[in-house]
């Protein structure tokens, strides 16, 4: 194993009604320190399942996820630990309606990392300030377009300080005109060197920002490349069919 | 002045002023009020553990790993499904007589009896209540709490709960309305509540009207006015959707 290696997975599998439907069938993948790894596939692929688990939102039916060296899959393991280092962003943002924007940024650090409250505002007014939303801090979610949220909520995620953040296909429920500003906020975090693992649709953030992309089919990893190679020089028929449909 | 008018002045007299009759009034009101108050929170309290517990089931439990959690946790779902049976099958009236003439038969006082019963009653009803409250939250908002390295308690507590019952606030607001009225059973078990208050003086003084009036006025009030509070907090809470 590479000694800068974060996330390393092995035969992972995720079988419903008893092996019916094989959402996952037998993944390796490794994450490096600083990469940016893009997911990419046809819905139904297998890719939101396989971010999902990575910080064990979806128990795989079988396989091992070894982060920083750990095996998160074994019972011993304390997953809770484990998340707070694992960013997420989900498609439907999932700010949390009851609170205020700072609210939702301070309320982890808080509890969690024992920071004062003081300490948890600073450092997320800092954040807040870095996405041009330091107006909105006593907003409601309610209140905030969707783009404005998704940057929240990305910001909410990187307050526990996290090694690697996960993002679950981060612009698909916005409106067109608000899909730069987030991918925007994602690009910038790259560039700061942070990990990630990004599934998503956006083709354009694909071949600009990541490291690697990975195609998922059937859940199974059909070709993982450099953006330059994946997108111009395609070896399986299926990358070629599929980049054929998205890029007309 | 009529006839009647005098009448209903002399009866007035009579059922309230006469050897201060209205003091069954007010002893009677403060252990109507002090019953539903204990009782309202033995109910949302152990209603909200039931709750969890069922609603935990229904979620979690098809996707947790087999072992003592998993059957811990079922054991448990039984067992607040049998309670919830038991209690909701049965109606609050027997409820009391078998705590106090049997479970109790020692206890003097009615008071702490009734508390308990109605406190046990109601919390079958507010399970359900929360329970739906909890089930109507978006997964993602569990999702997003442990995605943040919240534990599943953690979680439920700083973010499902919350949010859940400010949505089932009107239906919870409801279930106290209808038992601050059903404690007028305990009346049967020898508590001096608001009730028994006015049948003391009903059967002492032979005015069938007046008490039973003002017994049923005092109880609308105090439904006018919880539903009031309530209404207000519901406004205080909704800033949260503006």
């Amino acid at each position: 194993m590479n000694d800068n290696s974060l996330i390393k997975v092995s035969g992972l599998k995720m079988y419903y009604n008893g092996g019916a439907i094989r959402a996952l069938d037998g993944v390796d993948a490794e994450v490096k320190k600083g990469e940016v790894v893009v997911v990419v596939g046809p819905s139904g692929s297998g890719k939101s399942t396989f971010l999902r688990c990575l910080n064990l939102l979806e128990l795989p039916t079988a396989g091992n996820i070894c982060v920083d060296g750990v095996d998160i899959t074994d019972r011993k393991t304390n997953i809770n630990l484990h998340r707070q280092k694992m960013g997420m962003v989900f498609q439907h943002f999932n700010l949390f309606p009851h609170m205020t924007v700072l609210r939702n940024m301070t309320l982890a650090p808080m509890k969690l990392l024992k920071k004062s409250k003081k300490e948890a505002e600073a450092q997320a007014m800092e954040l807040l300030k870095k996405v041009g939303l330091a107006d909105r801090a006593n907003a409601y979610p309610s209140q905030l377009s969707g783009g404005q949220k998704q940057r929240i909520a990305i910001v909410r995620a990187l307050c526990m300080n996290p090694e690697v953040m996960l993002f679950d296909e981060p612009t698909s429920a916005l409106d067109p005109e608000m899909v730069g500003e987030v991918l925007e906020v994602m690009r910038s975090l790259a560039l700061d060197g942070m990990t990630m693992v990004v599934v998503t649709h956006e083709m354009g953030f694909a071949k600009e920002v990541a490291s690697r992309v990975i195609f998922f089919d059937e859940g199974h990893i059909v070709e993982e490349n450099t953006p330059d190679e994946f997108f111009s020089n395609p070896k399986s028929e299926r990358l070629k069919l599929f980049l054929s449909k998205i890029i007309s | 002045m009529p006839e009647f008018l005098q009448k209903l002045e002399r009866q007035f007299y009579v059922c309230f002023i006469e050897k201060d009759r209205w003091k069954y009034i007010v002893e009677g009101l403060g252990n109507t009020l002090k019953i539903a108050l204990v009782a309202v929170i033995i109910g949302v309290v152990l209603g909200a553990v039931i709750a969890i517990i069922r609603s935990t089931y229904d979620k979690n439990a098809k996707n947790m790993r087999p072992g003592v959690g998993r059957t811990f946790l079922a054991i448990l779902n039984w067992l607040c499904k049998v309670y919830l049976t038991v209690i909701r099958g049965t109606p609050v009236m027997i409820q009391i007589l078998i705590m106090f003439f049997v479970i109790f038969a020692f206890a003097k006082d009615g008071v702490p009896v009734a508390m308990l019963t109605f406190g046990i009653n109601s919390s079958a009803y507010v399970a359900e209540i929360i329970r739906s409250g909890i089930m109507s939250i978006d997964e993602g908002q569990t999702e997003a709490g442990r995605s943040l390295g919240f534990n599943f308690v953690q979680t439920m507590w700083h973010i499902v709960i919350p949010q859940a019952l400010k949505n089932v606030l009107p239906a919870l607001a409801n279930e106290f309305i209808v038992l601050l009225k059903e404690t007028s059973v305990a009346c049967y078990v020898a508590v001096n509540d608001l009730t028994k208050g006015g049948e003391i003086i009903r059967s002492t003084t032979y005015v069938q009207a007046l008490p039973l009036f003002a017994v049923a006025l005092i109880y609308l009030a105090l439904v006018m006015f919880f539903s009031y509070l309530v209404g207000k907090l519901e406004r205080r809470l909704r800033t949260s959707e503006r």
